[in-house]
């Protein structure tokens, strides 16, 4: 069996799982929330498996030593790796707080992840290394970044989950925040996968694809009428999710999941990333970008996007410990964090130019 | 005396301004967003390629007067406008003062070692426990404190009225963990501004089998290194078949008044270090000349070997045969399209190839590709004809640097790993137990409190309570 068999089963346990899930929080009993578990930690081994199938692979082709075989050096792989860090965080999560009750929310969208990452036809082909990559920091820094990526996200989640339960006021400027929020982030989302859909025979190397090609079905496409259609279409969305907002809060209380936790979690999380992020993402960059370039800080596009990035969540800390900020106001901060983070991980790669042109090859 | 006081008060005043944390939201501010503007425009970039972005945002008409704007203002190389490095210099003035404001009330904290508390003080606290022993008073303390000492916690004990109070604390210090933190910052920026101030960063490009006594800054001024560092050699290796870079290597000597002291094959993540300087590996080029040498090991078919070095158009001869060579074309890429035409698909030596012509007796024999990387194009009719590089036709670019602030830098790193691990991963722990006489047994009451981490302290507390609860 190679690793895209391994990614196949894990997709389909990761779905499974959140059938299980659902059926745990309708029926409460306890032997289904254990089905539910396994199949999610069966899917997380199976994922694993596959994950060190392909370091091997690309070992065997590489002919480099293992640290630096990592696979991790294109969108495809780097997509992986995240979904990989997201399921293991939610198992922490589910471990230590003994609360099943978001388990239905992320394992579906691990699976449609992957789904997708096997649909697209994004590059899976192994690339050997270019030189600015032979470095034993590959690994220190990259796995790094991505552990604080996958924590910022489920910051994102649980910040934006309190913000959804805890607004009700149609015109207050919170529900406002939160609607746009998520109807852009899933307009954004649905927009690049229809790309991906659309284009999909098309495309040979991801990063000049995604270059001449996002959006290119939807917001820039050359028919004016299309592109309209896919504004207008984002403005109804988020109309939608304005108006019908009141549901997703019905939704979430339903799963029993309090405010308090989900304040504490997204801290939680932040307080996680943040120092991950700042050791493996700012810190070992520079000591690496130092040995390869001759300069630890460039203020190239993608390290002054981590550092603004890195401002928010210091905002958020320094907010929370010093102001004494609680409940929405610092959940918004937290949403603007993973903002930064989508854009330092992918919107730097996709659209500006600079130095680390890696992830989106 | 009144312009005392009125100086006094502008002082105050700027003190203030520095001391909030409103300054620093609003700086913070200021920096990310220019920064992103600054990620959007290319910096010490080509004007054209700017106007050509800009174009897309305000349209080609008002474009150049846009650029000639941001120019002014500094955003087409703003990480090094003075502006910038004001806005860095109010950040790291606002960091200090901030840290100074709030640091008496918490050295007062981490200077103030855990004391015996009342026991209105001990029931207001939140992590509690109580336990009923069968030992007396004395007994009972004895073990608990031996239990404390066993997780790590060294308890004093104070007599009082019906029994001991036993407290202990853990991790004072932790609450250091944000100066710290604070502190690696600066020190990250101190050595930034030494390698600003007494360093360079330079670029030099050396042909093979040049050398230079200087570097070029990107203005074009030269910087005298002290000593000279010649190429020897550079090469460019691929992945099997393909155009995918394996490895840059510059082959690097140092010398100094004509001598050679050091020596070193550098490639993209392992540079050159001499005297404080630092030669890496940053690019390369393609710029033959006539002087270019053709490297080849010739054998016969009757085993003979020899190698050869000549230049384009010079004739070498096959060891023990009467038949010469000569270049007479080359390509530094050849390819070749579907028609089996051949052409030169790039500028760079992705794929060195020789049109060498043979003769014997000055007669033409016959004319042959010869390409390094594919050895099945060695063999000629009168034996093996390997080429094996075209010396001095490339150019290695190096980026030179030194930084006498860098170890500042690093250390600053280091320290900020600390600081974080201590902020956030340790946390400072109090722990009281008291136990009085109850009809005979002892009742213990455990009371703690963390300012971290209330939850996994909490276990920390249930396991000190089962031990003192357990007999030994």
């Amino acid at each position: 069996m190679d690793s895209s068999q391994f990614f196949g089963i894990a997709s389909i346990a990761y779905i499974l799982a959140m059938v299980a899930y659902i059926a745990y929080l309708a029926f409460k009993n306890s032997v289904v929330g254990v089905i539910a578990t396994t199949i999610t930690v069966v899917g997380f081994i199976s994922h694993t498996i596959a994950f060190i199938l392909r370091w091997k692979e690309f070992y065997e082709i590489g002919q480099m030593g293992i640290l630096r075989a990592i696979p991790l050096t294109n969108l495809y792989e780097s997509l992986i790796f995240f979904v990989w860090c997201v399921i293991l965080a939610y198992l922490i999560i589910e471990w230590k707080y003994k609360n099943r009750s978001f388990g239905a929310f992320i394992t579906p969208i691990a699976g449609m992840a992957l789904a997708f990452i096997d649909i697209s036809g994004m590059d899976k082909n192994i690339h050997p290394l270019i030189p600015a990559l032979q470095s034993n920091w590959l690994l220190a820094h990259v796995t790094m970044s991505f552990l604080s990526y996958a924590a910022f996200a489920i910051s994102f989640a649980t910040s934006m989950m309190y913000l959804i339960i805890t607004t009700e006021d149609k015109k207050s400027a919170p529900y406002i925040f939160w609607t746009i929020a998520l109807g852009v982030f899933v307009s954004v989302f649905l927009a690049m996968g229809i790309d991906f859909l659309v284009f999909k025979v098309a495309m040979s190397s991801p990063e000049s694809f995604i270059k001449s090609y996002l959006f290119k079905a939807t917001y820039r496409n050359s028919s004016g009428a299309v592109s309209l259609v896919s504004y207008v279409g984002t403005a109804a969305f988020i109309f939608v999710i304005w108006k019908y907002g009141y549901l997703l809060r019905n939704v979430i209380t339903s799963f029993s999941i309090s405010q308090d936790l989900l304040d504490d979690l997204t801290y939680k999380s932040v307080a996680v990333g943040f120092p991950i992020f700042t050791l493996g993402g700012l810190i070992f960059g520079a000591v690496w970008a130092d040995q390869a370039w001759g300069r630890y800080w460039s203020w190239d596009p993608k390290e002054t996007w981590s550092l603004v990035t890195w401002f928010v969540y210091a905002f958020y800390l320094h907010a929370r410990f010093l102001r004494g900020w609680r409940g929405r106001r610092i959940a918004v901060v937290a949403v603007v964090g993973f903002v930064c983070t989508v854009f330092t991980y992918l919107g730097v790669n996709l659209l500006l130019s600079g130095l680390h042109s890696y992830g989106g090859g | 005396m009144s312009g005392d006081e009125k100086n006094k008060g502008i002082v105050e005043r700027i003190w203030d301004l520095f001391s909030s944390i409103k300054l620093a939201v609003v700086v913070f501010t200021i920096i990310s967003a220019t920064s992103i503007v600054g990620t959007v425009i290319e910096q010490q970039a080509e004007p054209e390629r700017n106007i050509k972005l800009l174009a897309k945002f305000v349209g080609v008409d008002f474009a150049p007067t846009a650029f000639r704007i941001l120019d002014t203002l500094g955003f087409t190389d703003m990480f090094r406008s003075w502006w910038f490095m004001a806005l860095l210099f109010i950040f790291t003035a606002n960091l200090v003062i901030c840290s100074f404001e709030r640091l008496p009330k918490i050295w007062k904290l981490v200077k103030e070692p855990v004391k015996p508390v009342t026991a209105e003080r001990l029931n207001a606290l939140s992590i509690k426990r109580e336990i009923i022993l069968k030992e007396k008073v004395d007994k009972a303390a004895e073990h608990a404190g031996a239990v404390l000492k066993r997780n790590g916690f060294r308890a004093g004990e104070r007599k009082e009225d019906n029994g001991v109070q036993l407290y202990a604390e853990k991790g004072r210090y932790s609450r250091l963990g944000v100066y710290i933190t604070h502190l690696s910052i600066l020190l990250i920026l101190g050595g930034a501004v030494i390698g600003m101030v007494f360093g360079f960063n330079g670029s030099l490009n050396l042909p093979e089998g040049m050398s230079s006594v200087v570097a070029y800054k990107s203005s074009g001024m030269q910087i005298p290194l002290g000593f000279e560092v010649r190429c020897d050699n550079f090469n460019v290796s691929f992945y099997d078949n393909t155009d995918t870079p394996k490895s840059y290597k510059s082959w690097l000597t140092i010398l100094e008044s004509g001598k050679e002291v050091k020596g070193k094959v550098i490639d993209v993540n392992n540079p050159l270090q001499y005297k404080g300087i630092t030669f890496y590996q940053a690019s390369y080029g393609y710029a033959p000349t006539r002087n270019s040498i053709f490297k080849f090991s010739v054998t016969s078919n009757a085993g003979t070997r020899g190698e050869v070095n000549v230049k384009f158009g010079e004739p070498f001869t096959i060891p023990g045969t009467a038949v010469t060579g000569k270049v007479i074309d080359f390509s530094p890429a050849i390819g070749m399209d579907e028609s089996g035409k051949l052409y030169t698909y790039a500028e760079m030596m992705n794929n060195p190839a020789a049109f060498v012509e043979f003769s014997e007796n000055g007669k033409m024999k016959y004319r042959q590709w010869i390409l390094v990387r594919l050895p099945q194009t060695w063999k000629v009719a009168d034996g093996t004809v390997e080429f094996k590089h075209l010396w001095g036709a490339q150019y290695t670019g190096l980026q030179v640097r030194r930084d006498p602030g860098v170890w500042l830098v690093y250390l600053g790193c280091m320290v900020m790993a600390m600081g974080l691990y201590t902020a956030f991963f340790m946390g400072h722990s109090r722990i009281w137990i008291w136990v009085r006489d109850d009809k005979g047994g002892a009742k213990v009451t455990i009371a703690a409190s963390v300012n971290k981490n209330k939850i996994s302290f909490e276990h920390k507390v249930d396991k000190i309570a089962k031990e003192i609860g357990s007999k030994k």
